[in-house]
């Protein structure tokens, strides 16, 4: 065997073992009870979640604001180090893009869930007005998904074309559709061509995007009258937040592609070290942002957000902000700057505790707020004073964060995760292949 | 080559344009004899119609000539929901020295407008800036911002503002994103957050006055999943009477009127809006937003009533009366 063909079969999907049709499979029952909630929250109205005329948005919306953080990595990471030219990207781009890919759908699909009225979905287009950053919302979102597949799908071409013959024998019904999604790649001197300037164009492309759907929804929120989100910072702020968020998701995917497909030869312990330091990187960056957000209003804040910091910093809300400020942030600063931290299994655990610190951070940035307006809450039941999430909307966020799951595993499964072309060009094995063919 | 086809296409251009001329020609031809034709079949009818012109002379006609007319339909004076009453500004001023915390205009518009929620359109807070300033009672309507936040942020123009003045809400078309609510920086906004238990009575009244359901009738069910508010009254206002919150107010701290007339009214009282304004020092709830409010309010001053009464009305956590169980 050639070690080109070693090569592909290294990296071509494999079926599931054992663990990951259980895991597949639990996804699924995760998914299925979401969608149960789901329609009873349609039959009911949103009286099932525990939103309320003062809360009136809770973790609907702060999930769909980590899922659009998490497409970032897109963006960071393949049009980023793209053009910065390092070349170490490339056994992890096609999780990155994967990543992206789901992220952004899961986005466009959970705002939806938090929608009164999904049935009429279409006066988004029907009756758009373009001054409602709704709308910008609208526009920017199918753009973001059009573009991550397309970033996704160019450079897999090469891929499918060898995934084509490599089935060919084995199994003729998924080299068939292999072929048939390669557009009939044939690896041509003119397809080169026109393949390397597209992918170089939406590389381009997907960064002032990927900024403008940041800042967007950013702007969900700066463009209102409240406390906490009427803030010049926000648009930087989410932007810089996307980063860490994204590549925290890369980390810890990578991590766990690598151990489960055994491809500890490919991602090594250099790609690790390269990853820690971009996340260090951005995170030192959103630290920078995190100060300007809550501590220097210290010096001026008019009395409302007096309060509303107060009841971040030592109030209700305390133990999360500083979960997700520490946790979050701090404590993986301080792994990251040790040598040994940026090792493959304590980058692992940074990875893990950056995605959680960062989804509850969306969780403090959207509802504290809206429980600080500028007249009391007066006239309602005590309830409403609070918010917490319900069964229903545990069930059914939990359900759009097992979707994402799903639709990374499913692309793990029938996609080489990493790209076999570019790795055998890299390492100067693909001509000697094609010298031996003809 | 290349001369060659361009000269076909010069060719086949010219023969285009002629053809064109030559059947705008024809038409032209066939459209003034047909019309000859049917001149003459009318010239058959003798009797005569004598009419009066606009400018009032009187002119003879055939009466064949004489044709119903459809009336013009002068569109700008018609009431339209949207763009409401021509040439008015509805005001409303909130007298908070008056104010006792009677709660009545909370329960009359709980009552006309059928609300079933938990939180109420119109709300009675019970306000003090700090320790050491005088408390007092503050009815919150909805403020009809004449740069309204909530219009601004709305994906589909489902709540738009009126030339009158007034913000209102088309719940057949509000999506329930909610973010009107998240925009307002008053809260006045209610959501509808399971299906509205109003019972056949909102449909009742809605036939009852022969109206079509619309953004500023009260009848208007109110639909799951939709955000409401408090709408000024305008089916009150429609046949000159005032907002149900203004009659029903014991006190007489609520006046309605129109800007551009200059005035306003509780009930009892007419008085100039201007010299109310400048005389009280009327003032705006959170001007410095700039979001414009028609809700002019009246410092607290002069009470005639200790704020104490008030509160045997005061209950933090409700205000909606609870339907007795049956």
């Amino acid at each position: 065997m050639s070690k080109y063909d070693a090569l592909i079969d290294d990296l071509a999907p494999r079926k599931f073992g054992r663990r990951g049709t259980i895991w597949t499979f639990i996804l699924v029952v995760v998914i299925i009870l979401g969608l149960i909630a789901y329609i009873d929250q349609v039959n009911k109205g949103q009286v099932v979640t525990n939103m309320r005329d003062y809360a009136l948005w809770g973790i609907y919306i702060s999930n769909f604001v980590f899922f659009v953080a998490t497409s970032f990595v897109g963006s960071a990471t393949v049009a980023v180090l793209r053009l910065t030219n390092n070349t170490w990207r490339t056994p992890l781009v096609r999780i990155a893009e994967i990543i992206s890919l789901s992220a952004i759908v899961m986005a466009g699909l959970t705002i939806m869930i938090d929608m009164g009225r999904p049935d009429r979905l279409l006066n988004l287009f029907i009756h758009a007005r373009l001054q409602s950053p709704i709308t910008w919302d609208v526009i920017i979102i199918p753009t973001s998904i059009v573009l991550s597949f397309l970033l996704l799908y160019f450079p897999l071409l090469p891929d499918l074309a060898i995934l084509k013959k490599h089935h060919s024998k084995t199994k003729p019904a998924f080299s068939k559709w292999y072929g048939k999604l390669s557009l009939n790649w044939t690896g041509s001197k003119t397809q080169k061509a026109i393949q390397a300037k597209s992918i170089k164009i939406i590389a381009i492309m997907v960064i002032p995007v990927g900024i403008l759907l940041q800042t967007i929804d950013a702007w969900l929120f700066s463009t209102t009258y409240r406390i906490g989100w009427d803030s010049t910072n926000m648009g930087a702020y989410f932007t810089s937040g996307a980063f860490v968020a994204g590549l925290g998701a890369l980390i810890t995917v990578v991590f766990v592609i690598r151990k489960v497909r055994g491809l500890e030869h490919y991602i090594t312990d250099y790609h690790f070290n390269k990853l820690a330091q971009y996340l260090l990187v951005t995170c030192l960056a959103y630290v920078y942002f995190n100060i300007n957000e809550y501590l220097i209003p210290i010096f001026n804040a008019p009395v409302e957000e007096e309060i509303h910091l107060n009841e971040l910093v030592f109030g209700e809300y305390a133990p999360l902000f500083w979960f997700s400020q520490i946790v979050g942030l701090i404590l993986p600063i301080i792994i990251l700057l040790f040598k040994k931290g940026r090792k493959p299994v304590p980058m692992f655990i940074v990875g893990i505790m950056v995605v959680i610190g960062s989804w509850w951070k969306r969780y403090i940035i959207v509802t504290p707020t809206l429980l600080h307006p500028f007249l009391p809450i007066e006239g309602v039941p005590e309830s409403w004073h609070h918010y917490f999430p319900s069964m229903h909307e545990w069930l059914i966020t939990a359900a759009t964060l097992a979707m994402a799951l799903l639709i990374i595993t499913l692309f793990v499964r029938f996609l080489p995760v990493i790209p076999i072309e570019r790795i055998a060009e890299e390492k100067g094995i693909l001509n000697t292949d094609k010298s031996e063919e003809s | 080559m290349g001369d060659n086809t361009k000269k076909e296409r010069r060719k086949f251009l010219d023969k285009g344009l002629k053809l064109g001329i030559a059947a705008a020609i024809g038409g032209l031809g066939i459209s003034k004899i047909t019309s000859k034709l049917n001149a003459k079949t009318n010239h058959n009818s003798t009797d005569k119609m004598e009419l009066m012109t606009v400018d009032g002379t009187l002119i003879e006609v055939d009466s064949s000539e004489v044709l119903e007319v459809q009336h013009a339909e002068h569109d700008d004076e018609k009431y339209n929901v949207r763009e409401g009453i021509p040439n008015r500004k509805f005001v409303m001023v909130i007298d908070l020295a008056k104010c006792k915390n009677a709660l009545k205009c909370v329960s009359a518009c709980n009552k006309t407008h059928y609300i079933t929620g938990e939180n109420a359109w119109l709300k009675v807070h019970k306000m003090q800036e700090s320790k050491d300033t005088a408390p007092y009672w503050m009815p919150r309507t909805c403020m009809h911002c004449d740069q309204p936040a909530c219009v601004t942020v709305c994906p589909v123009d489902a709540t738009f503002k009126r030339r009158d003045g007034l913000v209102l809400i088309d719940n057949e078309r509000c999506i329930g994103c909610r973010f009107c609510m998240a925009a307002c920086p008053y809260s006045i906004r209610v959501f509808n957050w399971e299906e509205p238990k109003q019972g056949e009575m909102s449909e009742i009244t809605m036939h009852m006055g022969g109206e079509t359901p619309s953004p500023d009738y009260a009848g208007m069910p109110s639909r799951k999943g939709t955000v409401d508010k408090c709408d000024f009254c305008p089916h009150s206002i429609k046949n000159n009477e005032l907002p149900h919150c203004v009659t029903a107010c014991p006190n007489g701290v609520f006046y309605f009127g129109d800007k551009y007339e200059d005035t306003v009214t509780n009930g009892e009282e007419t008085l100039r809006l201007s010299k109310l304004l400048t005389d009280k020092a009327g003032y705006r709830l959170l001007e410095e937003l700039g979001t414009a409010p028609s809700v002019y309010y009246l410092p607290p001053v002069d009470r005639l009533v200790d704020f104490e009464k008030g509160m045997e009305n005061y209950n933090e956590f409700q205000s909606m009366e609870k339907p007795e169980e049956q």
